[in-house]
């Protein structure tokens, strides 16, 4: 940025009696150049850990485990005839449809329920609300783990008090699925309810009068004003949060470790089970990938609700 | 007359009893979405003694303590991950945003062939998730020879914190009026003045912004040191505590809450005194600024 001066000289008063500069240095001193030179950190970083470990990750799964020779697709094929894999891609899409729907049912109450409460009083309720998604998620899950702990169990102490019996939490497969979706819901609702909050705010008074007057009851006010002028935000709040639960890692992780018999495994867990701790990098690395066209799928749709909602605000 | 009356009576009633029911049900759903953290603070003030007796509620707590706290804080393992933690997080806060707020003000403002698309690619790696490469990234770590360093950390947490906040603050560069920095040129400032004089001061909740987002990214990320770190010089908290307050089956769960409740304490600390620029960060997602 040292030569910045000479750019606001040369573009504010062009060759005021100066002496004509070497083509190297004139080039260095144009406006592009000097941009495209504050992105070159940005660059370098996106191309060496983004972009390069994408096609490396590629060339990684097609190779066999001791990494010595060419197996094309031979990993993706052994992994999907693999029951327990299997059993992964099954989890994957039932943790992540069941936990963004049931955050999205609850991100858009609590936005409704916040949304009817004075102004002032919001910022209290907001700030408690908030808390779950604001302490890391590695760290709370390892209280959920505490509370589902089996022999001296927060929950399974309520239920006692209730004359029920204990529940093994984690030890059963579809009760510590269910465990692992409601820790997921837990931590991510306040996201939901946060943007919904601000889409709700972005509504005009004037379409809930005009609609009042036209005889809209609440249901209708909620289908045919809230609902269409919220939608961006919705889809874009919900594909956002598809990808990141998709690719959860630190739940799953931490409360069952993939067990009990497979039945918690996600994508990320399976990879990192594969391809870290047994050594099989290229089996981890294909597992990996067959991540790729949900979140390719997802993040196309993000971006171009994105690009209409810039557009909107915009006009 | 008595009908409107009546009509304006019963609407009245009824914004009351929907203002009422929305604070009821705000306060079930605060009490359950407080459990966790309850019960953390709970826990963390039992004795080991009193957890393992298992008498009574585990809800309550009969004789409080700060053992657990003592014990953390004088132990040397969890000063290395504490400091660790501080060390990695800071150094990332202070990488990323030189490198988004240079990039940002150059993508806003100044554009070269290829800008736009530039944009756009920045938006698409911040939807990459850590889980999709962290595998090819162990063999080039591993290649760089910093497996099991704090330095693959730090090398590789901007790649998560760099693309959204180049993207909130290209979204608040963006919305700076064209005319400031062009009377700016006219007086004969230079790129560097305008940004340092001029954006950075006009877009600072931005720039909180994105450093709180920094931040809580660098400090809770638990993929990448549970991949590349084994030893517990190295260590970071998020992974700290899990591989050294669990051995085998003994879990000392108090010590564990406690560690958990110190852990959290510098995010919480920063979301409670500028909470309106953490959901100013949280919101500016989907929209640029």
């Amino acid at each position: 940025m040292a030569d910045g001066s000479g750019i606001a000289a040369t573009m504010t008063s062009p060759g005021a009696g100066r002496v004509p500069m070497g083509m190297m240095q004139r080039f260095l001193q144009r406006r592009s150049t000097v941009a495209f030179l504050l992105c070159l950190p940005l660059i370098a970083l996106i191309a060496g850990f983004v972009i390069y470990p994408a096609f490396y990750a590629i060339y990684l799964s097609m190779l066999n485990k001791k990494m010595t020779t060419f197996v094309g697709f031979g990993n993706f094929a052994f992994l999907l005839k693999r029951h327990t894999f299997q059993l992964v891609i099954f989890q994957s899409c039932l943790f992540a449809v069941t936990a963004v729907v049931l955050k999205a049912i609850l991100g858009f109450i609590l936005a409704h329920l916040m949304h009817n409460i004075p102004g002032g009083n919001q910022k209290i309720w907001r700030g408690l609300l908030l808390v779950p998604w604001v302490i890391p998620l590695a760290l709370s899950t390892l209280t959920w783990w505490w509370m589902f702990d089996p022999s001296y169990s927060a929950f399974n102490w309520i239920l006692n008090q209730f004359g029920l019996e204990n529940v093994p939490w984690l030890g059963v497969g579809w009760i510590a699925r269910i465990c692992t979706i409601t820790v997921n819901v837990w931590f991510g609702t306040p996201f939901f309810m946060i943007m919904y909050l601000a889409a709700l705010k972005s509504v005009p008074e004037q379409l809930y009068e005009a609609a009042a007057i036209d005889g809209a009851n609440a249901v209708q006010k909620l289908f045919f004003v809230t609902l269409p002028m919220m939608r961006n935000i919705i889809s874009i709040t919900v594909l956002f949060s598809l990808i990141v639960t998709f690719a959860d890692f630190d739940i799953v992780r931490i409360l069952t470790g993939g067990g009990p018999q497979d039945m918690t495994h996600v994508f990320a867990t399976y990879a990192f089970q594969v391809g870290i701790q047994s050594g099989d990098i290229p089996l981890g690395a294909a597992d990996s990938l067959f991540m790729f066209p949900i979140l390719a799928f997802a993040a196309f749709f993000v971006l171009r609700g994105v690009t209409q909602r810039t557009k909107e605000i915009a006009t | 007359m008595s009908a409107t009356t009546h009509g304006t009576n019963s609407l009245h009633r009824q914004r009351m009893w929907a203002l009422w029911g929305s604070y009821a049900a705000l306060a079930v759903f605060v009490i359950i979405f407080l459990v966790p953290p309850f019960y953390t603070i709970i826990t963390s003030l039992k004795s080991s003694a009193e957890i393992s007796a298992q008498d009574g509620s585990p809800w309550m707590v009969k004789h409080p303590s700060l053992e657990n706290f003592w014990y953390l804080i004088t132990y040397s393992n969890f000063q290395t991950y504490y400091l660790n933690s501080v060390m990695i997080t800071a150094v990332t806060v202070v990488v990323s945003m030189v490198i988004s707020v240079l990039a940002a003000f150059s993508l806003s403002r100044m554009g070269f062939w290829g800008s736009g698309v530039l944009s756009t690619g920045v938006f698409l790696t911040y939807l990459v998730p850590p889980s999709l490469l962290f595998i090819p990234l162990f063999q080039i770590v591993g290649s760089l020879g910093l497996i099991n360093s704090v330095w693959c950390l730090i090398l590789l947490y901007p790649t998560l914190a760099v693309p959204f906040c180049t993207w909130i603050m290209i979204g608040y560069f963006s919305s700076i009026p064209k005319e400031l920095d062009e009377a700016a040129l006219i007086d004969g400032a230079n790129y560097l003045q305008i940004l340092t004089k001029i954006f950075i001061p006009v877009a600072m909740p931005g720039i909180i912004a994105a450093t709180i987002f920094a931040f809580t990214v660098a400090w809770g990320a638990f993929l990448y040191p549970l991949a590349y770190l084994y030893t517990s010089n190295q260590m970071v908290l998020t992974v700290g505590i899990i591989s050294d307050l669990i051995r085998g089956d003994v879990f000392q769960w108090g010590k564990i809450m406690a560690a958990c409740l110190l852990a959290s304490l510098p995010p919480i600390v920063i979301y409670a005194f500028l909470m309106d620029y953490y959901v100013a960060g949280l919101t500016a997602g989907a929209t640029k600024g």
